[in-house]
C-alpha cells in the first residue's frame, strides 16, 4: 500500500491579483486599485485612476482667470474653498492687486471652516472603514452646522466659489459671526465625544495603531504632505512655511506626530480641528471693516512668466503652477494634488499587510478621488 | 536662501546649466537632457542644497518644444527651483527617470507620458495612469485634436 501523505503538505499557495474597485465604497469615489496579494498579505498596490478624469487643466487652457476658479471647486471638493483662494492668490499676485485685511479674515475663516468641515466627514468615514457605522451620523449632524453657516454667506453648500480674484463674491451675512460663535461652542463639546466614541475605542485602536507605518525620510522621499506628512514629523504645514491671508497673524499650532502610523495620522486630523477652531476663535471678533471685494478689470492677463501658489488645504500642500504667455488665460496650469501626492505612500504604508489594513491606510490619507484625477 | 546664493551654488554643478533668474519667483535650472538624471542626482545629495522633496512634477508643450518642469524644494533649507528639461524631438521624446531619487516621481512621470507622450527611461511602469489604455494621441499637446470630446474655442 502506497504511503499516504497529509493533503496540506501538498498544497502549494502562488499569488494572485483581485481587483478592487472602481466602485467599491471604501475606495472613496471611483478608484481602481489592481492588488498583488499572497493569501491576504498585499504585495503590491498598483492604482488605476481616471475614472472622474475630466482634464480640467486643459480646460483652464481654454478659460480666462476669472472662469477658472469655480473649476477648482470640482478638484477637491471638500476643499473647495482652499482651491478658489489658491488660483485667486495667484493671480492677485502676479498682477498686483492688493486686498483688504476685511478679504483676508474672511478667507481664513472660510478656509477653517471648511477645513473642520472636510476633516468631520473624513472622521465620519474613517470610522465607517473600521466597521464603526455611528461616527458617519454623528459627523454628519456637526458637518451640517458648517454647511448652513456656508449657504448663508455663499449661496452654495459644498462648492463654494466663494473667492473671486480680489476679494470675495459676497459679504458676510449678518447671522455670519453669530453662527459661528454658536458653532464654536457647540462643536467644543462635539470633539470630546469623538474622543470618546471612537479615539479611545480598542478594536479602532487594535486596527489603527502600528499599521502602515511611514518614516519621516519616506514621506519626504514620496512627497507626503498634509496631516498625512505631518503624522510622520515632517513639517510641511504650508500656513506655517509660507503665511497666506491671515494666517501669519494667528495663533495656532502646527499638528505633529512622530509615530507615523495611521492612529498618528488619524490624532493629527483630531487635533487639527481643535486648531482650526483656536484660528476661528480668534478671528470672530475681530472682522475688520472694509470692502470685500476691490474691483478688478473686467478681463485679467497675466504678465509672462510662471508663477507658483501653494495653500494647505485639508489634505495638504495644494499648489497652482501657471505658465502664462501674456494672455488672458493660462499657457500651461497644472494643480499639483495634495491626494494625487499622498497616493505614492500607499504602497509603501500597506506592503506586507492585510487587506484590511489597506483601507484602514486608504482611509488615513483621505482620499478624494477627483483631487487625484483632475 | 536667495536665488544668487542658490545660483552660485548651482553654478558649478555643471559647464552646461543656463540658470534664469527673471520672470518666476523661484530660480530656473535649465539642464540638457544628457545631463538631467546627473544634475537632478547632484542637486538632491549636495550637503548645503539638499533638494529632497520633489513638489510637482508637470509635464509642458512648448509648441515646438516638449519639455518637463521638476519643482523642487528643500525641506532644509525651505529653497525651491524649477529645473527644467527640454526637447525638439515631439515623435519620441525621452528623459531620464528620476524615480530612484524621489519615488515621488512615479505616477507624475506616468502622468506626463500620459498626456504628452514623454517617456521616461528607467521608469519601473510607466503606464496610461488617466487615460485608457488604448487611448490614441496625448491630449494635453497642444497640436492635440479630437472631434468628439473637446470643446475648443
Amino acid at each position: 500500500m502506497e504511503q499516504q501523505t497529509f493533503l496540506a503538505d501538498k498544497i502549494r499557495t502562488q499569488e494572485y491579483f483581485l481587483n478592487m474597485g472602481p466602485q467599491h465604497p471604501a475606495t472613496h469615489g471611483v478608484m481602481r486599485m489592481v492588488l498583488k496579494l499572497d493569501g491576504e498579505i498585499i504585495r503590491n498596490i498598483d492604482p488605476v485612476l481616471g475614472y472622474i478624469h475630466r482634464s480640467i487643466e486643459k480646460m483652464c487652457e481654454h478659460d480666462n482667470y476669472k472662469q477658472i476658479i469655480h473649476l477648482t471647486d470640482r478638484l477637491d471638493y471638500l476643499s473647495a474653498h482652499m482651491n478658489n483662494e489658491a488660483v485667486a492668490l495667484l493671480v492677485e499676485k502676479a498682477s498686483g492687486i492688493e486686498v483688504s485685511d476685511r478679504i483676508k479674515v474672511i478667507r481664513t475663516m472660510m478656509s477653517e471652516l471648511t477645513r473642520i468641515a472636510s476633516h468631520t466627514l473624513w472622521w465620519g468615514v474613517m470610522g465607517m472603514d473600521t466597521g464603526a457605522l455611528t461616527t458617519f451620523m454623528y459627523a454628519f449632524r456637526d458637518r451640517e452646522l458648517i454647511n448652513d453657516i456656508m449657504e448663508e454667506t455663499c449661496g452654495a453648500r459644498l462648492t463654494m466659489n466663494y473667492s473671486v480674484i480680489g476679494g470675495v463674491r459676497y459679504d458676510l451675512h449678518e447671522n455670519f459671526v453669530k453662527r459661528v460663535k454658536d458653532f464654536i461652542v457647540h462643536f467644543k463639546k462635539k470633539l470630546p465625544e469623538y474622543d470618546r466614541l471612537l479615539s479611545d475605542n480598542v478594536i479602532f485602536r487594535k486596527r489603527t495603531e502600528g499599521i502602515g507605518y511611514i518614516t519621516k525620510e519616506e514621506a519626504i522621499a514620496f512627497g507626503l504632505n498634509g496631516p498625512t506628512g505631518r503624522a510622520s514629523g515632517f513639517a510641511c504645514d504650508i500656513r506655517k512655511l509660507k503665511p497666506y491671508s491671515a494666517y501669519d497673524r494667528v495663533e495656532f499650532q502646527e499638528v505633529m506626530a512622530t509615530e507615523g502610523d495611521a492612529f498618528a495620522r488619524y490624532k493629527v486630523r483630531i487635533l487639527e480641528m481643535w486648531e482650526s477652531l483656536r484660528i476661528l476663535e480668534q478671528l470672530v471678533d475681530q472682522i475688520p471693516e472694509g470692502e470685500h471685494r476691490v474691483k478688478t478689470k473686467a478681463v485679467i492677463k497675466l504678465p509672462v512668466g510662471e508663477y507658483l501658489q501653494r495653500v494647505e488645504t485639508a489634505r495638504g500642500d495644494f499648489g497652482v503652477y501657471v505658465i502664462s504667455d501674456g494672455g488672458s488665460s493660462p499657457y500651461r496650469l497644472k494643480f499639483r494634488s495634495p491626494g494625487f501626492a499622498n497616493l505614492h505612500g500607499l504602497n509603501k504604508m500597506s506592503i506586507g499587510y492585510k487587506i484590511a489594513d489597506l483601507i484602514v491606510n486608504f482611509s488615513t490619507i483621505d482620499v478624494v478621488v477627483p483631487d487625484m484625477d483632475r | 536662501m536667495t536665488k544668487s546664493e542658490l545660483k552660485e551654488l548651482i553654478a558649478p554643478l555643471s559647464p552646461n546649466l543656463n540658470l534664469v533668474e527673471e520672470g518666476s519667483e523661484f530660480l530656473i535650472v535649465e539642464v540638457q537632457p544628457s545631463e538631467l538624471h546627473q544634475v537632478a542626482k547632484q542637486l538632491r545629495d549636495h550637503s548645503k542644497l539638499a533638494f529632497d522633496y520633489l513638489f510637482s512634477l508637470t509635464g509642458v508643450d512648448y509648441g515646438t518644444e516638449l519639455g518637463v518642469v521638476y519643482h523642487l524644494e528643500s525641506t532644509k533649507t525651505g529653497a525651491m527651483i524649477s529645473l527644467k528639461v527640454k526637447t525638439a524631438d515631439r515623435e519620441n521624446p525621452n528623459f531620464d527617470s528620476v524615480f530612484d531619487l524621489w519615488p515621488a516621481a512615479e505616477y507624475n512621470e506616468s502622468e506626463a507620458y500620459d498626456f504628452y507622450g514623454i517617456r521616461f527611461n528607467n521608469h519601473p511602469n510607466l503606464r496610461r495612469l488617466f487615460m485608457d489604455e488604448d487611448w490614441k494621441g496625448w491630449p494635453m499637446r497642444k497640436d492635440y485634436s479630437d472631434d468628439f470630446n473637446m470643446l475648443v474655442r
